[in-house]
């Protein structure tokens, strides 16, 4: 593997840090007029998610870690492990519950994901920014009430509570954007 | 690939104020009678300061290096008389390039004759009011900030206690080689971002960063450097000297930066002998002050990043 120096950091380039993965978020370059000059860098390490502040010398350089982020589309979960497939070569990862993490609830069969994979095996799980989902349970609707705004709370075929709008059913379908968990409307038949 | 990588990265109306704000300038010095003086920037010398780096360019054969500053020309410049004086133009530094620097920026320097750095920080308190509309001036001491801000005297601390305080504030990657690395970390990473808004000028800095700076006893009698600098909102904007006028001693610095680049591996250039030579000469008693254009402009456009005052920074260039 490769190297890195800190005038090439930036945004989203994986590296290793104290023997994580890292990707960086920020790199900014420091330097006092007489003074030596610095990389002061954020950097989220993929295994936790927290976000490290770290400054280096300039200059100084970091392994780049084997990470790389594949779409796959997310086949089952066998009640112990989440089962993808990358479309083109058909090959299939299985991810436990630790890298799936939050995104277990918004997953779909046949729906695309970001899998984010480390040394070859899945570390992270990207739901879709947008997913289709049915309502399975919800308090009944109320008709002609479209105009008032009100929500209530419906939950999703994948476990996702989300709220709605009064008006809405069990059974139909929603779209969902799965980074701020708000509902997008209905889905459209097709 | 972009298709707008032609156009500047700057809006038109932050490159139509730089327009005045150089004639502003150029105002200033000329209510004052300060004379704007031209210095070359392909030099065969340059500079040796242990933390800038020249960019070497190719003239007729030989090697020729881009003026990191103005100050060695205007220095023989005062040398030979010609009195109160201003820069207002390029200089470049190699490597820096970030949201607050670019390799190639504009500077304006200024010397005045017989004044100290005491009597040249109102200057600049004047000049930055001016400029920015900020009338609130505050100045401290070096030891003095580090006393408020992290309980510890520069001066006298050692370089364990040093490290102490910065482990407390601070996460690096690499064990710091001295105190004055310790200082520069604590300064740029722990005290700017905690001055608040305002103008803020430091000074009496550390002995040992005294680059062209004279060196006095303070009034606690530590030797300390008789230099400033100027923070508007935490930036660093300005650097000013008291200047060395002791040629011997000017010979052993630059002699002294050579050994550091050589130690450290760095590149070693030739260093201007001709200003020793100025200085033995005669260069008559003054302080002298270099200021960045393009932070000045930053905030007087209330810019966030140094790309939205240089039309073509040098990822365009």
């Amino acid at each position: 593997m490769g190297t890195y120096s800190t005038n090439e950091f930036k945004g989203g380039l994986k590296v290793m840090l104290d023997g994580d993965p890292c990707s960086i978020v920020e790199n900014e370059f420091v330097k006092p007029g007489k003074g030596q000059a610095f990389n002061r860098v954020k950097l989220r390490n993929l295994k936790t998610g927290r976000v490290w502040e770290r400054t280096f010398r300039s200059g100084e350089s970091l392994e780049s870690a084997d990470v790389m982020d594949r779409d796959m589309e997310y086949l089952y979960n066998d009640g112990e492990f989440y089962h993808f497939m990358e479309p083109e070569t058909f090959e299939q990862h299985q991810a436990d519950a630790k890298a799936v993490g939050d995104a277990a609830k918004w997953l779909k069969e046949q729906d695309v994901c970001v899998v984010t994979l480390y040394n070859g095996a899945p570390l992270a799980v990207t739901p879709p920014n947008h997913v289709i989902l049915e309502i399975t349970d919800t308090d009944p609707g109320v008709r002609g009430d479209t105009a008032q705004g009100g929500t209530k709370p419906a939950t999703l075929a994948t476990g996702a509570v989300v709220k709605v709008p009064l008006f809405l059913e069990i059974g139909e379908t929603i779209k969902v954007d799965t980074r701020t968990a708000e509902y997008l409307g209905r889905a459209k038949e097709d | 690939m972009s298709e707008s990588l032609w156009r500047p990265t700057a809006p038109l109306e932050n490159l139509r104020r730089r327009a005045t704000l150089l004639a502003d300038i150029r105002r200033f010095f000329a209510e004052r009678q300060v004379l704007e003086m031209e210095v070359p920037i392909l030099s065969r010398r340059a500079t040796s300061d242990p933390h800038i780096d020249s960019i070497v360019a190719d003239c007729s054969g030989a090697p020729a290096f881009l003026a990191t500053s103005p100050e060695f020309g205007l220095k023989r410049l005062l040398a030979a008389g010609i009195g109160d004086c201003y820069y207002l133009g390029k200089a470049f530094r190699n490597g820096e390039a970030g949201g607050r620097h670019n390799p190639e920026f504009t500077m304006l320097e200024w010397y005045r004759v017989g004044w100290d750095d005491h009597r040249l920080m109102i200057e600049v308190g004047e000049f930055l009011s001016w400029v920015l509309k900020i009338s609130h001036v505050r100045s401290y001491s070096y030891r003095a900030l580090f006393l408020q801000h992290l309980d510890v005297d520069p001066h006298r601390a050692s370089f364990e206690e040093l490290k102490a305080v910065l482990a407390r504030v601070l996460e690096i990657s690499f064990e710091p080689a001295g105190r004055d690395e310790c200082l520069d970390l604590l300064m740029s990473h722990h005290i700017e971002p905690a001055m608040g808004e305002g103008i803020t000028l430091v000074y009496d800095f550390p002995a040992s960063q005294a680059a062209l700076a004279r060196v006095e006893e303070d009034e606690l009698g530590v030797p300390v450097a008789r230099r400033f600098e100027a923070y508007v909102g935490g930036m660093e904007l300005a650097n000013g000297y008291w200047e060395l006028t002791d040629a011997p001693e000017q010979l052993r610095r630059f002699e002294a930066d050579q050994r550091y680049r050589e130690d450290n591996d760095k590149p070693v250039k030739p260093f201007e002998e001709r200003l020793v030579q100025a200085l033995e000469a005669g260069m008559p008693a003054c302080a002298g002050v270099a200021l960045g254009v393009d932070r000045l402009l930053m905030l007087a456009c209330g810019a966030g990043r140094i790309d939205e005052v240089i039309g073509f920074p040098i990822d365009r260039a």
